[in-house]
């Protein structure tokens, strides 16, 4: 089973970097995401993995084998793009097994493995069909199967639900994860789509400008982001800058906007940022003292699963909060006078930037 | 500000029906979105309002006004594709006063037109660059502005956010909805996402198969879905197939498989009729203990799925159903999760809400399977 190390890769086009010292492990048989703004190098480390680019430094190792020099096809690799690239004058069957074929393997064993990768991917029925007779989802269904009817060790899919309708890719993607599970595969799945990226993998690693940014479990680098990058790529969150007055035995006293804020960690600096995500924030009618920030709603949005409100802060600050249809005093409309409440252990604090927070927000 | 008015409008593509005597009352000043799954027309739909496709039968008002004599350039639409077509040997301001100049207005005023709109887009400071110096939204929206510098009153927006990031599409969705309300534009915005229909729109039509399926507000879509295909389309259902054994004044009783009871506040199907029953997955909600008045079925988490606002459990009922439940992330205590796979738990439902549906003519499953 294959156990994937990417060392100090760079990749430059003339004066132009695109991968910066890129270093990664993904585990044997563990399923990866990787996510950034367009432009990061996402697909350029993955097509370097694939073989399909040579970095221009760095190391890429399989289960301890360097891969550099090695042809793509050679490398045990499946690979499956955005852009659906059936061949359209081979059926399903046909496609699936296309990679055993090339291969030199007898048509009667090509013949079973592209119909076993078709099974995977409940597919068997429509075998005979044609890409131009099946829809969208299906047929990515068969580009997957393509991909794993070489039965390979490594699953690299860039993009691979990124053509197809919203409520299509809800749908592939615990396809996705299911099968290379099923199969003991390694996979590198490169998205756009931070939910996609959060739901199917165990661990997320998170690109900016060539550079690898944080890497972590998808509930980690959500709940508790190190870097402001994180916190604000995956998912969203409200910054505000703060300033230490007091530390105790139970946490910190931060100043933000005038303003006190309790918070648990110990640990903040001078200068400092504090996060919330607008659905760790509740909105209340009734203004009992101490209880929350007072404001007025300025918008408020029914997005059906949830509803979202933003509130203007007395203290000046503009924030979001979402809360679910159930919740209490979730009726509050526009120009009500609210008060914000924060979940203390869902608050998060991060150095101020060096170049101010803005820019660091503003940054893609 | 103009109105728009379709009435009865079909068009075939050979064997394919792409529209089927749609019908369709745009306000004034409204954003419309127009949700539907990859092949049930919207394009199409756009397109006729564009001019760029002549539908076979039915008829289109802009302002009260038939367009039968209006070539698509007398239309006043600004028709914004999803993939942002600039020139790339023009700079920005270049760009965006293409129109104004094509129109015959002076280089000055055409130029003072453009910057007008770059700052409604907020990329006033850009207009020296070329479109490949700039981001992906930054080149849609410049896009948007050079339909808007054209004098258009109508915007028509094909998948415009179609090839972003989902980060960048979530910021830029507000956008759109904020520059057509500002400069008082008509909007018909065509897209795939539940989400960024329910966040923008005054108003959704659901498109299926070339047929109009519900025409309302985001709240009016969610809260009351015509059909399974708009329940399981706009936000996610849980749907269970039952028969109505009983009528409670205003509440049906729904008896699932295994003997389950459920009660549900809606009257709308004969005793002994079957039913589809759908409740939202964030109405699914799921319990440690049950209460003996509650609508409560007890099942095992199966799946666990962290997705950031909320974690989503699949959960087997002890009947053989799977539903899935949406628990928002604000009751992750401490960085540990409200339920864990393999735990045994209640879903309770609550009577209000839950919706009724007939059986589909063809069963649950196909019906569903359709997109």
């Amino acid at each position: 089973m294959p156990q994937i190390r990417v060392v100090n890769v760079s990749k430059r086009y003339g004066s132009l970097t695109v991968l910066e010292h890129v270093s990664l492990n993904v585990e044997d048989g563990e399923y990866v995401s990787i996510i950034g703004p367009s432009g990061c190098g996402k697909t350029t480390l993955l097509r370097c993995v694939a073989g399909i680019i040579d970095p221009t430094e760095g190391e890429i190792y399989v289960d301890d084998k360097s891969l550099v020099g090695v042809p793509p096809e050679k490398r045990n690799i499946g690979y499956m793009f955005q852009e659906i690239a059936l061949f359209p004058h081979m059926n399903a069957r046909e496609n699936a097994g296309y990679g055993p074929r090339v291969r030199g393997l007898s048509r009667r064993r090509v013949r079973t493995m592209a119909g076993e990768a078709l099974e995977m991917v409940k597919m068997s029925e429509r075998s005979e069909d044609y890409p131009n007779e099946l829809s969208g989802g299906a047929r990515q269904k068969v580009a997957l199967a393509r991909a794993v009817g070489s039965a390979p060790s490594v699953l690299l899919l860039d993009e691979p639900l990124g053509s197809l309708d919203a409520s299509v890719r809800l749908s592939l993607r615990m396809e996705l994860r299911r099968l290379a599970k099923e199969l003991g595969l390694t996979a590198i799945h490169v998205t756009h789509d931070q939910e996609e990226a959060m739901s199917i993998s165990d661990r997320i690693v998170i690109m900016r400008a060539g550079r690898v940014v944080e890497v972590g479990k998808p509930q980690n680098l959500y709940l508790d982001p190190r870097q402001i990058f994180t916190a604000n790529f995956l998912g969203e969150a409200n910054f505000m800058r703060a300033r230490l007055m007091a530390t105790g035995e139970n946490g910190a006293i931060l100043d933000v906007g005038g303003e006190e804020l309790n918070i648990e960690s110990r640990t903040v600096p001078r200068d400092s940022v504090v996060a919330i995500r607008p659905q760790f924030i509740r909105i209340t009618k009734r203004q009992v003292e101490g209880s929350g920030w007072r404001g007025k709603i300025a918008e408020k949005t029914f997005l059906g699963d949830v509803v979202r409100f933003q509130v203007n802060l007395e203290n000046g600050f503009k924030i979001t909060a979402q809360m679910p249809p159930t919740a209490q005093d979730v009726d509050a409309d526009v120009g009500d006078e609210v008060s914000a409440n924060f979940q203390r252990d869902k608050l998060l604090t991060f150095p101020c930037p060096t170049e101010g927070l803005e820019k660091e927000l503003s940054a893609w | 500000m103009p109105s728009i008015r379709l009435i009865s409008v079909t068009k075939r593509f050979k064997d394919n029906v792409a529209l089927d005597r749609a019908s369709l009352n745009v306000r004034s000043g409204e954003y419309v979105c127009v949700l539907g799954p990859t092949g049930s027309g919207k394009t199409t739909l756009l397109r006729v309002i564009a001019g760029l496709t002549q539908p076979d039968s039915g008829q289109l008002l802009i302002d009260g006004k038939s367009v039968d004599e209006m070539g698509p350039e007398d239309r006043g639409t600004a028709y914004v594709p999803q993939q942002y077509a600039l020139f790339p040997h023009l700079t920005v301001l270049q760009n965006v006063a293409f129109s104004p100049l094509a129109k015959g207005y002076k280089k000055a005023e055409a130029f003072e037109i453009a910057r007008k709109v770059l700052q409604t887009v907020k990329l006033a400071h850009r207009e020296g660059a070329f479109p490949s110096e700039l981001s992906g939204g930054m080149q849609q929206r410049v896009t948007l502005a050079r339909g808007i510098a054209s004098g258009a009153r109508l915007l028509l927006l094909d998948e415009p956010l179609g090839a972003l990031d989902a980060r960048l599409r979530m910021e830029l969705r507000t956008e759109l909805r904020r520059i057509a309300k500002d400069l008082s534009l008509t909007a018909i915005h065509v897209t795939h996402d539940q989400k960024e229909a329910m966040s923008i729109a005054d108003t959704i039509v659901v498109l299926k198969d070339g047929n109009i399926q519900q025409t309302g507000s985001p709240f009016h879509l969610y809260q009351d879905p015509a059909s399974i295909f708009v329940s399981s389309f706009v936000g996610g259902s849980n749907f269970l197939p039952g028969v109505v054994v009983g009528i409670e004044g205003t509440n049906s009783l729904v008896e699932l498989r295994d003997g389950i009871r459920i009660r549900v506040h809606q009257r709308s199907h004969r005793r002994g009729e079957p039913v589809i029953l759908s409740v939202r997955q964030e109405l699914t909600i799921l319990r440690n203990h049950a209460d003996e008045k509650e609508n409560a079925i007890p099942g095992e988490i199966r799946g666990t799925s962290f997705v950031g606002d909320a974690i989503e459990y699949d959960v087997e009922l002890d009947n053989r159903e799977t539903v899935k439940c949406k628990v928002p992330s604000y009751y992750v205590s401490e960085g540990s999760l409200p339920f864990q796979t393999g735990e045994r738990v209640f879903v309770t439902i609550d009577p209000h809400d839950c919706n009724l549906y007939s059986e589909p003519p063809l069963g649950l499953a196909k019906e569903l399977e359709a997109f």
